[in-house]
This record gives structure tokens, sequence and C-alpha cells, in this order.
């Protein structure tokens, strides 16, 4: 029988009904802490210390505070302080702040080749959903499930229903992966994967580079979908191959010859699937408080009045009135004050490069204060080898350490209350980058574009006054 | 986890659509180490909202689809389990976060849209679990529920406990992997990470 992509993964990791193996369990600092102190209260051990990796990136500060202990928030410095102590107690590899390795938990996965293709995976994070995009089966949990995971390297799960994005047609010039997977949201709603493992799949997505796949990825939650994947292909062979964790020799070429067997059969049925024609994007931009409150740059905000469903209608009201918008207004003519280049989203080494190319030898415009967000400490140090940093402090960005920063508002990194941002992470909730700040999603080249022009801007045709300077 | 049988009360109502974990809880109030005294952050920006009307302090809550979307923080359950609550009656609910409610003993319970409003409405409601039924205003809703989280709730049973009585079978599944050409990375055997903390910092 026809088998999918994800049936392959699941019967191969099935050891008992409804108990699946985790090959991998990426810790962090926030949701760690209460499911070590369980471990500890029922006197148990961490089965597989060396199928579980850690790494501080929700709490720190990118500041340059170099090591933990000069955390300034006592709450924060414990909790970061916490996972130091937990993974040294419990035989957990640990690249908390002050290591070259140092990063956000889905950069570090795949830059260190610890995700390779075939693989579950898990970690206290629903942005976990990234690691599919080397044709592994990602889940975000809770902390009680990463006790468990902690404790018996297994997961106990229903298996999901299935479901096929197919993305058609030619991507336009000016339109990225996060154009596609916000477009995908727009189309299908924020709970339309709700219960689903969704398999990204068609010319498009074979075209798109890694770090294009991880973004697409990345953000299956926020179409309500737990995991998200691609099948594997020449372009993830390519990427994993040399990475620290990647295998060598005769394993190398044994891992490859399994890896290819991962696609979805010819015939193999899903239990929903769903078509989005990326002809019909363009460079795409949140107005509201959900990710699916999304339109292209070239149109408007939509009235509370063009929304049939009562229901919706007066969730646009609330939308719009936090956002301080009317509805009706073009979206280029929507100022911004900040900018956030960076997120599990967005803040790999080609994300930075693709928002220093629209930036080059230009200036951020006045009144926006805009930051720079490396993913990881790799990725700082790679950007900063081709100089990119030197390229955003030119233009007057704020060049920062790795980390979460202001995807979530939990560390130092926070909008103010009314603040408008154009930012590159995957949630514009209500507060989610600061307690009343306005996030508007968009790509990296987006961003950029905004920071400089002051407003939104359609980068395919972007051309600021003055003449770029060459690099 | 203490068992459930029978949740009885007063009935809160947050009548609307994605309410997301963030607004549950804020980032910033996660930074606790330990598992308890999140409820006094329960809806701690959301609430600050004119039209805010949600009593806290009733066993039960009902709300729109898609309730607890985005984040996994079991911050969320959580807080509202600290805050007094002991079901939540949705119309529909999060993956992440129905699955975190069940491990903390917080009923995730799905209703069709007109029946959650008709327990809203009602004010008052009593949850049977091993009848699967929620009763307000005379009115019996079945709702439905996986079998082995309805076992586990009723006898508040302990997940890891009952996963480690299949522990033959998980070490067979480990020696099969080990033998094979292509076991799968180590995080034990990543090259040495080199300290930033001695260089100066940018």
């Amino acid at each position: 029988m026809p088998k999918t992509l994800f049936d392959k993964i699941w019967e191969r990791h099935l050891v008992a009904d409804d108990l699946i193996y985790i090959d991998l369990h990426m810790v962090h600092e926030v949701t760690s802490p209460q499911a070590f102190e369980g471990l500890r209260l029922a006197g148990r051990k961490v089965r597989r210390p060396d199928k579980t990796l850690a790494t501080a990136d929700h709490n720190v500060p990118t500041d340059g505070t170099p090591v933990a202990a000069r955390i300034k928030d006592a709450l924060s410095r414990k909790q970061v302080e916490t996972l130091e102590e937990n993974c040294a107690e419990f035989g957990v590899p640990v690249f908390s702040l002050g290591s070259d390795r140092q990063g956000i938990v889905h950069v570090v996965g795949p830059e260190q080749g610890m995700t390779q293709p075939g693989m579950t995976m898990v970690c206290g994070d629903s942005h976990t959903a990234t690691h599919g995009a080397f044709g592994s089966l990602a889940f975000g949990i809770g902390t009680s499930e990463v006790e468990h995971v902690l404790a018996t390297q297994c997961l106990v799960q229903r298996k999901p229903k299935s479901m096929r994005i197919n993305f058609v047609g030619e991507l336009p010039f000016g339109v990225t992966a996060k154009d596609m997977i916000l477009g995908a949201i727009g189309q299908m709603g924020v709970d339309g994967a709700v219960g689903h493992v969704v398999e990204f799949a068609g010319p498009a997505i074979e075209r798109l580079s890694m770090e294009g796949r991880m973004t697409i990825c990345n953000m299956t939650i926020e179409g309500g979908g737990r995991a998200g994947m691609i099948a594997p292909d020449q372009t993830t062979f390519d990427y994993v191959q040399g990475k620290p964790a990647a295998p060598t020799g005769a394993a190398w070429d044994a891992a490859v010859e399994e890896w290819k067997q991962l696609y979805t059969d010819e015939g193999a049925t899903f239990d929903r699937e769903i078509t989005v024609d990326v002809e019909q994007l363009t460079p795409r931009v949140t107005w509201g408080t959900t990710p699916d409150m999304v339109v292209g740059v070239d149109g408007t905000v939509p009235t509370p009045e063009s929304f049939d469903d009562p229901a919706e209608r007066g969730q646009a009201e609330r939308a719009l009135e936090y956002m301080g918008l009317q509805g009706g207004e073009r979206i280029e003519d929507i100022s911004i004050e900040r900018v956030f280049l960076g997120s599990c989203t967005n803040g790999r080494l080609a994300d930075l490069q693709a928002a220093a190319d629209v930036i080059r030898g230009r200036k951020v415009a006045d009144g926006v204060y805009a930051m720079v967000v490396p993913g990881s400490v790799q990725v700082k140090i790679a950007a900063e080898e081709l100089g990119l940093d030197k390229v955003f402090t030119d233009a007057g960005f704020d060049w920062r350490g790795a980390g979460c920063s202001m995807c979530l508002g939990m560390n130092p990194d926070v909008l103010q209350p009314g603040e408008r941002c154009a930012s590159t992470s995957n949630r514009n909730f209500q507060g989610r980058q600061g307690k009343g700040g306005r996030t508007h999603l968009v790509s990296p080249q987006m961003a950029a574009a905004a920071a400089i022009a002051g407003h939104f801007v359609d980068v395919r045709t972007f051309e600021p006054a003055g003449e770029p300077v060459a690099a | 986890m203490d068992p459930i049988s029978i949740i009885e009360g007063r009935v809160s109502d947050l009548p609307r659509d994605d309410v997301d974990t963030d607004q549950i809880i804020p980032a910033r109030f996660m930074k606790r180490v330990e598992r308890t005294g999140f409820g006094e952050f329960l809806f701690h920006d959301a609430k600050e909202a004119p039209d805010w009307n949600v009593e806290v302090g009733n066993p039960i809550l009902t709300t729109g689809a898609n309730f607890g979307s985005g984040s996994s923080r079991e911050h969320a359950p959580w807080a509202l389990e600290d805050a007094g609550f002991r079901a939540i009656i949705a119309v529909s609910l999060a993956d992440i976060f129905a699955s975190n409610c069940t491990k903390v003993g917080l009923l995730p319970i799905v209703l069709p849209e007109e029946q959650v409003r008709a327990v809203a409405a009602a004010g008052d409601a009593r949850i049977d679990l091993d009848a699967q039924t929620v009763t307000a205003a005379g009115e019996a809703y079945r709702f439905e529920i996986d079998p082995d989280t309805k076992h586990r709730l009723l006898n508040g049973l302990d997940d890891i406990g009952l996963t480690l009585n299949d522990e033959a079978a998980i070490t067979a599944y480990e020696e099969r992997r080990a033998a094979s050409t292509f076991p799968g990375p180590s995080s034990l055997s990543l090259p040495p990470e080199t300290s930033l903390s001695t260089t100066p910092v940018a």
C-alpha cells in the first residue's frame, strides 16, 4: 500500500501502540526546569543524554552579556543557571550563554547536523516543526511531555491525521518562503491544520534552500498543524553533509541510501489536501493579531464591514483597535518605529544576507530603531566573516547577540506600548513582542526595506532616495 | 495528578475564537522554575480590555474555537488550573494545549458551538467524565475523549510510570537501532565548544 512520508517515519518509530521513539530531544531553559525537577522527585534519570541537547535561548539578553551569572534580571539568571545545573546533574550537553554554539534551539539543531532526515524530534517549543524541513517528524510538546521524553525517550502519541499543502506555480520575483507560508495560513486560517501533520510539496518547495524550507515548516503551528515536513532531496543532503554531527564515510553513504526512501509514494492519500498558487502571491504583511490576518503589500487593511461572519467581524474590530488601524488604509502608508530581524523563523545566515542585500549602502529612516539578532552564535560569526555586521551597522541597525530576542517579549528586547514593528518572527498575537506592542509579520527583505523607508514598501520595486553604495 | 470524575459548579464565559497562549499567560511571567504560582498571571494583559468580564474562581470555562493556539507553554494550563479552573469547554482546542491540559488534570472538552453557548447561558454545569456528559439547564450533552486519556484522568495515573511498563519494548527498539549501519546522531560526540566568555564581546 502506498505510504506518505509521515507514515514511513511514524512506522519506523513505533515502540508499542501509540508510543513512538524520539531520536532527538532538544531542551531549553523555559520549559524544562519543572521537568528536571519532576525527574529528581521521582528518582529518575535521563534515559538517553546522547539523544538530548540543550541550549539557552528564550530568556537570554542579546546585549553581549557573557555568561549566565551576569544576567541582570534575577529570575532570568536563575532560569538559565538552573538549565546549566540540571544539564550538569543529568549529563545532558548544553550550549549556554558564553558558548560559541549557543543560539535558538531550532537554529542550533540543524547547524550542528543534529537534525537529519527521517528522525523523530521533540522540544518544549511549538516551533519544533522547523526541523521537519529535513524530512523529519518534529513536534512541539509541553513540559510534562518533556519530563516523559527525558525519562523514557518515548512520547505517547495517537497518530495524527495527514494533510498535504501543494504549492503550485513558479515563485515570482521578490516573493519568499515567508510569503509562501503566510499565504498558505491566510488561505486556510490559523486552525486550518489542527490535528494534522502537514507535508509541504510542489515545485516551488523543491526549489527552496534549506533555510527557506525551515521558514515554511517553522510556521506550520501558525496554521494549527503540530508538525510540518518536506521530503529530503539533494538540497537536504548537501546541507547536512560536513556538519559536526553528520555521519561520515560508509555511515554517510548508508544514511543517504536510507534518506532517499523518504518520500510520499505515488498514490498515497492524505486526510486533507489544499493547493496554494504561488504565482498569485505578492510580499505579505499581516495587519491584525493572528497570522491569518494577512494581505499583500500592494493591498489595503480590510474594514470590519468586509467580514460577513459576525464573529469574524468582531475579531477584526478588536484586532484593528489593538493595532491602531482603521481599516481601508494602504499597507504602504503604515509607518513603523521598530524593525526586528531574527528568530527561529528568519534568523539564519541566508535571511541576514537577503536583508543585507536590500539595505547595503542605505540608512535606516529617522525615528526607526532596527535590530538584527542572529539566530545563533555560529550565524553571528559567519555573518561577521562576510562583513554583514558592517553592512547593518553602517546602515544604522543595532547588531545584537544570539537568542530568541524580541520574538516573544520575555527577555529585555521588547516593544513599548503602542510601538509598531516590522518583524521577521512568527506571531503577531496581542502583546507577543511586549505589552501593547503592534507586530506586522514580514519577510527579512520586507523588514529591511521598511527599516530604510520608515513604512512598509514593496521590496520588488523598492528604490529609496540616494544611490546605493557598493559594499 | 488528582483523579477527575465529577466537575460541578459555576461557568465562566470567554465567547471568542483564537484565544492564544500569549493571552492566557504572557511570556514575561514564565521565568519561574517552579510549577506553581502562575494563577495570578492568568489573562494578565488581556483582562485589561474594557469589554473583559471573565470571572476567575469558577471551575468551568466556556470559550470559542481554537482556544490555546500558539505556544507549547504548559504554563497556560498551569495558570488556568492554579486559578481554579478544572475543565475547558470549547468549540475547538489547539493540539498542544489540549494535550498539555490532560497532563495537569484540566479536562479539555470540545462541543458544537450551540451546545457551548447553551452551557454558558445556563451559568452552572455538571461534568461527568465517566459518562462523558456535560449537563446544564436540564440538558445533557455528550463529548468525545480518547479512551486512554479518559482512563488516565479518571485514575490520576502517571504517564511516565505507564510508559515504563513498556521498558522491555523500548530497550529492544534501542538495541535494534544501535545495531544498524546508521544509528543516528549523538549529542555527546559533538566536538568540544569554545567559551566566548574570555574573549571581548562586541
